[in-house]
């Protein structure tokens, strides 16, 4: 069964001196546990369609349904609990409450989901160790390196139990080594714990990481192998 | 959590924060310093006054207020002192026979006011004889003895032994003199009254102006002034009679200087107005602090609601971060403007130089600073109010921001 199933989906920002058809007419359908790129040239409509998938932005036309949910269906208030109990978000930089430490960055997260405190810390332990950030529980994301500090977001985003991890260009402002890193990492929770990952990108050696690649340009979806 | 990453942010920018602080820091200090300083200086004077020229209740024949003629008497004055010195907050009660005149020596004449008092009776009630800076104050073994301020010992050149003549109208309405010696010379914080008002035996007055057996007041001190209402009450019951029947009025020093009481009321008045001017202007200060603060943060702030954090939480947020800045400020500026004020309080401020103009009027050149436990606490509950006032603002501000449009910068 898809865990996101979206249909004829369309954004066109008219704000704009001319209109701009951001996302022009998407159907596409994501199943559990896939490792998935986003690619296009820049301006082609990935972040759009990734803020839409996000329930961030909402559609001019076409449904998202993720589970058994319409998120058409969902007023603002109702969006941002979806959000937070059902996806998990990894952005390029700003992901961090820079005054919190790692582990509390982590817990934050489950906090605002009313889980309580010990089990908090007991998982966001658990969490960063799987994300090799062992030791480093307790430094600011200050302290940490750009390739850490996106590790922290990834684990923050496992944290809250999504149904899957939205990421734009989680890499881009990262060194090749520490993209290779995140990747493989990304790769390796997709594996073990059966994490849905949509990630987009501009990186020929990230997209070579994704076991299926949807290209889109103009707002519509190229190819999809 | 929320709590605690208000407060860490309130450090992230700490020379921003520091100067908030500060800011409302020294304001407090202004607006609790500057009403420990009138407070205190208005303290004084009325302590002053009812030491050495009210006392805290005074009874007279009910017309003589309206007119200081020399025949509105109160007879039998015994009787009223006997009773007031039973009550134990009563210091003291002193009778007098009060008459104005024209002092005169061979070089010059003023008008003045003559106090006819029994020394001992009169030392329980004023300071004046605490004031006496030359000679010393009236005795029963002395011949004719006149205690006289410093400003008229100045005026009429005076010194001790010095012949002074007084000239009056007495109960019959005849011009009468008669001459007294200098024993004395006081001098209080206020020039004014020393220059019109001077001391004699009653019985000395009393075959001047023919009055005997009378007194024009009677002036009763207590040992503490706030039970003036307490003791007022006392009295009028206990001389109903005699208030019923016109033998007598009775007055506290707020009804015999209304404008002394008005004066407390005016100095806490323009208190409150001050500070709460300061703190308008603190509040300003404080919202666009963290107006500034929120824009700066304002990827941060879209991340959080992007991920999941609602309004409410948000607003939270905002809102301690800015009550933090506001109440770390205010308490410690009330904990130095305490400070401040007990320091002053305790060792005075000097004027100095600028003292003898303010004597003028009745001040003393040493201000010894007062704040009441009300003003303190009023002080508080203003920074608090001010605090979540200007919280408010900055909070919507927070909300307003859109998540989409932040999140598009993050990348
Ligand atoms: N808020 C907006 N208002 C108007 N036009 C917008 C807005 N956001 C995006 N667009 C336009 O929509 C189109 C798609 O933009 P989008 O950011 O989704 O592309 P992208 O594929 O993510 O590009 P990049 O690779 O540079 O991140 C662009 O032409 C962009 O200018
Ligand atoms: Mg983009």
């Amino acid at each position: 069964m898809s865990i996101i199933q979206i249909n004829n989906l369309h954004k066109t920002y008219t704000d704009t001196k001319v209109p701009v058809k951001a996302v022009n007419g998407i159907s596409l359908s994501i199943e559990e546990g896939e490792f998935t790129a986003i690619v296009g040239p820049s301006g082609s409509g990935k972040t759009t369609f990734l803020n839409l998938m996000g329930g961030l932005d909402t559609p001019t036309e076409g449904d998202i349904l993720i589970g058994d949910k319409n998120i058409k269906d969902l007023n603002s208030r109702q969006l941002i609990d979806f959000r937070l109990h059902h996806i998990g978000f990894v952005f390029q930089s700003y992901n961090l409450i820079p005054v919190l430490t790692a582990i509390e960055n982590v817990a934050f997260i489950m906090e605002l989901q009313g889980i309580p405190k010990k089990e908090r810390h007991q998982i966001a332990m658990e969490l960063l160790k799987k994300t090799g950030l062992e030791g480093k529980e307790n430094y600011r994301p200050g302290e940490l390196s750009g390739g850490q500090q996106q590790r922290v977001s990834v684990a923050r985003a496992l944290a809250s139990k999504p149904k899957f991890i939205l990421a734009d260009e989680p890499t881009a402002n990262l060194d090749s080594a520490s993209t290779e890193d995140l990747l493989n990492m990304m790769a390796e929770l997709n594996k073990s714990e059966n994490m849905t990952f949509i990630f987009s990108t501009h990186d020929k050696r990230v997209m070579d990481k994704a076991r299926r690649i949807v290209t889109i340009d103009d707002g519509k979806v190229v190819s999809d192998v | 959590m929320i709590a605690s990453i208000a407060w860490r942010n309130l450090w992230r920018n700490k020379l921003r924060s520091f100067i908030i602080i500060a800011a409302v820091m020294v304001g407090i200090l202004g607006g609790v310093g500057s009403d420990g300083f009138m407070e205190g200086m208005v303290d004084q004077r009325v302590n002053t006054a009812i030491a050495n020229e009210l006392s805290n209740i005074q009874l007279h024949q009910p017309d003589f207020l309206l007119n200081n003629e020399i025949n509105y008497t109160i007879s039998n004055p015994d009787q009223y002192i006997e009773v007031a010195n039973q009550m134990p907050e009563v210091k003291g009660a002193s009778k007098r026979l009060i008459c104005g005149a024209m002092a005169s020596t061979a070089t010059a004449a003023t008008s003045v006011l003559i106090f006819g008092v029994i020394p001992e009776q009169e030392k329980k009630v004023t300071g004046i004889y605490q004031k006496v800076y030359s000679g010393n104050y009236l005795t029963d073994d002395q011949r004719i003895p006149v205690v006289v301020g410093k400003k008229l010992a100045d005026k009429l050149e005076l010194n001790i032994n010095s012949k002074l003549i007084v000239t009056l109208a007495d109960s019959s309405g005849t011009i009468t003199y008669g001459a007294f010696i200098v024993v004395g010379m006081y001098q209080t914080s206020n020039n004014l009254y020393d220059e019109a008002h001077i001391f004699v035996r009653i019985n000395d007055l009393g075959r001047l102006t023919g009055i005997t057996g009378q007194v024009h007041e009677i002036a009763i001190s207590l040992f503490d002034n706030e039970q003036t209402s307490l003791v007022f009450n006392k009295l009028s019951s206990s001389f109903k009679q005699q208030i019923d029947n016109k033998s007598i009025d009775i007055r506290t020093w707020e009804q015999l200087e209304p404008l002394l009481k008005s004066m407390i009321e005016m100095t806490a008045f323009f208190s409150y107005l001050f500070l709460v001017i300061i703190l308008i202007a603190l509040a300003f200060a404080i919202i666009n602090t963290m107006t500034m603060a929120i824009l700066e943060r304002k990827r941060e702030i879209g991340m959080l609601m992007a991920i999941g954090m609602n309004r409410g939480k948000i607003f939270t947020m905002i809102m301690l971060e800015t009550l933090f800045l506001a109440i770390v400020g205010g308490l410690v500026g009330l904990l130095m403007s305490y400070g401040l004020v007990e320091y002053y309080a305790h060792y005075g401020l000097d004027f100095g130089s600028m003292g003898s103009g303010m004597s003028y009027i009745g001040y003393d050149s040493i201000v010894y600073f007062k704040v009441t436990d009300g003003f303190y606490l009023a002080s508080f509950i203003l920074v608090a109010i001010t605090a979540v006032l200007s919280s408010i603002s900055p909070s919507i501000k927070a909300l307003k921001l859109n998540p989409v449009d932040a999140i598009r910068e993050l990348n």
